[in-house]
C-alpha cells in the first residue's frame, strides 16, 4: 500500500470520528430529531472495506450507517443536513439519520429494519450478474442481525448463484443490550459460512490494514465470478446503542479494554512508527477534517427545512 | 384508586396474571434484565419471575412469534413483545397464517391462546420503518383480534383479557401512551373485549377515535365546546370484535360522525367504520362522513413532514367544522 493511499484512509476514518463527534454534540442542543446510533469504535471496518471498493460499486447500510455513508464517499455536508432534517439532505429531510442513501455512488441506502439489507445486497449482486458488469457489493450488519433469517437465506441464495457480495458483518458484540453469547452458541459469526458453502473470515475489526487485505481478497473472488465472502469484524461500540443508552450492561473492563484498542489511535501510531508518516502531515489533516466537518454543520444549520406538503412527494414514479 | 402510567398498568397486567398462572410467559427482544423493554414495560419482571419466563430473544421476528403460536397450541400462555409495531411484519406469516388461522383450520380442535404486544404511531421522528400503524392490518385477517387501549384503565384491563382469553390478540399500544398517567381500581378488574366506551358525551358530532387519537379527539372536543358544538368522543377499545351497537346509536343520536385514526387513509381503519356506519345506519346521517387520517405515504421523518401526515386536533376540528 503507498503512502497516499495509507493517509487517505486516514482521513476518512478520522472523518466519521469527528462527524459522529459533531452529531453527538448537535443533538445534545437539540438540533437532531428523532434518535442516532453512533458508529464511533467500528470505523476500521467502514473504512477497510470501501477503500476497496470503486464508485460504480455498491454499498448496503444500517440504522448504524453514518460511517459506511462517509466511507463510500458520500458529501459531508449533505449526510449531516439529512441527520437534521434538513431539504437539503441526501433524502430532502425524509431519511433521517437511519435512512441515509446516495445512489449516485452506488450508496443504497440504510435499512432501519435489522437484516432487511442482506436480501437487497443479495438482488443488487443478481443484477450485476445479470447485467454483466464486474461491480461488486458491500452489505453491512451487526452480530443481531445474523440471527434473522434475511442472514440466512440471503447469503445462501449469494452463494448458489454465486453472486459478487461481501457479507460484512460488524461484531460489535452487542445488539442493543443483548450480548452475543445471550442468543448464539458460536464465538465467531463467520462459521456459519461454511453452512453455506463460502469461504468466512473473522478479522480484527479494529485494524484497518487486516480489514483492508480480507475486503480485497473477497473483492477479487466477487469480481473472478467466485460467489461471495463473509466477513467478520470484531469491533466495539464507544458509545451506547442510541442516545440515552448508557450501556451500562458492559462491563466496565471490557470497555475499557476496548477503549484501549481504539481503531483510530491504533492505527494513527503504526503510521507514524510504521507508516513514516510524519506527525505534523498528521496534524495538518486533522485540522482539514475539523474544517471540513465544521463546514458541513454550517452548511446543515442554515439550510432550512422542507416545505410540510413536500410530505405528499416521492411516493410513486412518475408515469411513463 | 390509584393514579399510574399506562406502562405501569401493562406491567401490573403481565405481573398479575405471570402470578396467577404459571402457563403465562414472556419472550422479546431486549426485554430482560439488561435492557428491560425498549419502552421499559417489562422492568423488574425478569428480576421477579427469572429469565426463563421473561425471556430474551435474538432478532428473529419470525421465529418469536412462530415459537409463541408452537407453544400457545401445546399448553403454554405466551407474551410476545415486538419491539416495534413496524416489525410485526416480518413475523406476518407467523400472526396472519398459522395463528390467525389454526383454530379455524383444524376444526376448532385447539386454541391459540397467544399475545402480540407491540407499540405503533409516529411523533417521535424515527422515520418510516419505526412509526407506522398497521393495526388495519390485523383487522383484515379472521381469527385475530384487535386491541387498542387509549388509558392505562384499558390497558390494564384488556390486556388481562386478553390473556385470560383463548384467541391469538394483536395488543396495538402507542409510544406516546406510555407515560400518560390515568386512575385504576387497586383490585382486580379486565375490561371486555367489544365493549366501546363514551369518552366524552354530546349531541351535534359522534368522533370516533382510536388510540393516541382518543387523547387528540378529546382536546378537539373541549375547544369546540367553547365555540358551542357538543361533541360526543367515542373509543372503541377493540377494533375485533367492535362495537357496532354502541357507534351506531351514537351517530343515531348526533346525525353526523368524524373518525379518526393513525394509519393511511386507504384501506385503513377509516375505512372500515365509514363503510359500518353507511351500511347500517346511513338513513340516520344528516351530512357526510369525514375520516382524519394519515394520507396514503410512508411516514417522512423532518419533524415539519411528519407533523404535516399525522392527524391532530387541528385537522379533526376542520372536520367538524366541515360538516356542522
Ligand atoms: C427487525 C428489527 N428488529 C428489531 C429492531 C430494533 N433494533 C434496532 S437496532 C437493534 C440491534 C441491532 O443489533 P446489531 O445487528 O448487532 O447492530 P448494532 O446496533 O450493534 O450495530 C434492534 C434490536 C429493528 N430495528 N429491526
Ligand atoms: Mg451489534
Amino acid at each position: 500500500m503507498d503512502k497516499a493511499k495509507m493517509v487517505k484512509i486516514y482521513r476518512k476514518m478520522l472523518e466519521i470520528r469527528f462527524f459522529e463527534e459533531k452529531v453527538f454534540e448537535l443533538y445534545g442542543q437539540n438540533l437532531v430529531p428523532g434518535t442516532i446510533h453512533l458508529y464511533a469504535g467500528q470505523e476500521a471496518v467502514a473504512v477497510g472495506v470501501c477503500e476497496n471498493l470503486r464508485e460504480d460499486d455498491y454499498i448496503v447500510s444500517t440504522h448504524r450507517g453514518h460511517g459506511h455513508c462517509i466511507a463510500k464517499g458520500a458529501k459531508l455536508d449533505k449526510t449531516m443536513a439529512e441527520i437534521l432534517g434538513k431539504k437539503t439532505g441526501y433524502c430532502k429531510g425524509k431519511g433521517g439519520s437511519m435512512h441515509i442513501a446516495d445512489f449516485s455512488i452506488g450508496m443504497l441506502g440504510a435499512t432501519a429494519v435489522v437484516g432487511a439489507g442482506l436480501p437487497i445486497a443479495t438482488g443488487a449482486g443478481l443484477s450485476i450478474k445479470l447485467r454483466g458488469t464486474d461491480q461488486v457489493v458491500a452489505c453491512f450488519f451487526g452480530d443481531g442481525a445474523s440471527n434473522q433469517g434475511t442472514f440466512h437465506e440471503a447469503i445462501n441464495i449469494a452463494a448458489i448463484w454465486k453472486l459478487p457480495v461481501l457479507f460484512v458483518c460488524e461484531n460489535n458484540l452487542y445488539a442493543m443490550g443483548t450480548c452475543q453469547t445471550q442468543v448464539m452458541l458460536l464465538k465467531d459469526i463467520a462459521k456459519r459460512a461454511s453452512a453455506y458453502g463460502i469461504p468466512g473470515v473473522s478479522v480484527n475489526g479494529n485494524n484497518v490494514l487486516d480489514i483492508f487485505e480480507v475486503a480485497q481478497e473477497a473483492g477479487k473472488r466477487a469480481r473472478n465470478h467466485e460467489g461471495p465472502t463473509l466477513i467478520e469484524c470484531k469491533t466495539y461500540r464507544h458509545k451506547g446503542h442510541s442516545r440515552f443508552d448508557p450501556a451500562t450492561y458492559r462491563p466496565k473492563e471490557e470497555v475499557k479494554a476496548w477503549l484501549e484498542q481504539d481503531p483510530l489511535h491504533q492505527f494513527k501510531k503504526w503510521l507514524l512508527e510504521a507508516g513514516n508518516v510524519e506527525t505534523t502531515y498528521l496534524d495538518q489533516i486533522e485540522k482539514q477534517v475539523i474544517t471540513a466537518i465544521e463546514s458541513a454543520v454550517k452548511f446543515a444549520k442554515d439550510s432550512p427545512y422542507p416545505d410540510p406538503h413536500e410530505a405528499l412527494e416521492d411516493v410513486h414514479a412518475e408515469w411513463r | 384508586m390509584r393514579e399510574i402510567t399506562y406502562r405501569d398498568a401493562l406491567r401490573e397486567a403481565l405481573s398479575e396474571e405471570m402470578q396467577k398462572d404459571e402457563t403465562v410467559f414472556l419472550l422479546g427482544e431486549d426485554i430482560g434484565r439488561c435492557w428491560e423493554g425498549a419502552f421499559k414495560v417489562t422492568k423488574g419482571l425478569a428480576e421477579k419471575f427469572g429469565d426463563e419466563r421473561v425471556r430474551d430473544t435474538p432478532i428473529s421476528e419470525s421465529a418469536i412469534v412462530g415459537a409463541a403460536v408452537g407453544a400457545a397450541i401445546t399448553g403454554m400462555h405466551p407474551i410476545v413483545e415486538i419491539m416495534f409495531g413496524d416489525l410485526t411484519t416480518l413475523a406476518m406469516d407467523q400472526i396472519a397464517n398459522q395463528a390467525a388461522k389454526i383454530r379455524y383450520m383444524f376444526g376448532g380442535q385447539v386454541e391459540v391462546p397467544l399475545v402480540v404486544r407491540t407499540p405503533f404511531g409516529g411523533g417521535v421522528n424515527i422515520a418510516a420503518h419505526h412509526s407506522q400503524s398497521l393495526e388495519a392490518w390485523f383487522m383484515h385477517i379472521p381469527g385475530l383480534l384487535v386491541a387498542l387501549p387509549s388509558t392505562p384503565y384499558d390497558a390494564k384491563g384488556l390486556l388481562k383479557t386478553a390473556i385470560r382469553g383463548g384467541d391469538p390478540v394483536m395488543f396495538c399500544e402507542h409510544k406516546l401512551l406510555y407515560p400518560i398517567k390515568g386512575l385504576i381500581p387497586d383490585e382486580d378488574y379486565t375490561v371486555p373485549f367489544g365493549v366501546a366506551e363514551v369518552r366524552s358525551e354530546g349531541k351535534d358530532v359522534t368522533i370516533f377515535a382510536t388510540s393516541f387519537m382518543i387523547h387528540k379527539a378529546l382536546e378537539a372536543a373541549r375547544m369546540l365546546k367553547k365555540e358551542g358544538v357538543s361533541v360526543e368522543v367515542m373509543d372503541p377499545r377493540t377494533l375485533v370484535p367492535l362495537d357496532k351497537a354502541k357507534l351506531i346509536s351514537s351517530v343515531q343520536k348526533t346525525g353526523r360522525l368524524v373518525i379518526v385514526s393513525e394509519g393511511c387513509k386507504t384501506a385503513g381503519v377509516t375505512a372500515e367504520i365509514a363503510a359500518v356506519v353507511a351500511e347500517e345506519a346511513i338513513d340516520y346521517l344528516d351530512a357526510p362522513i369525514k375520516r382524519v387520517a394519515e394520507p396514503d405515504t410512508p411516514i417522512p421523518f423532518s419533524p415539519p413532514l411528519e407533523r404535516y401526515v399525522l392527524p391532530n386536533e387541528k385537522r379533526i376540528i376542520k372536520a367538524v367544522r366541515e360538516i356542522i
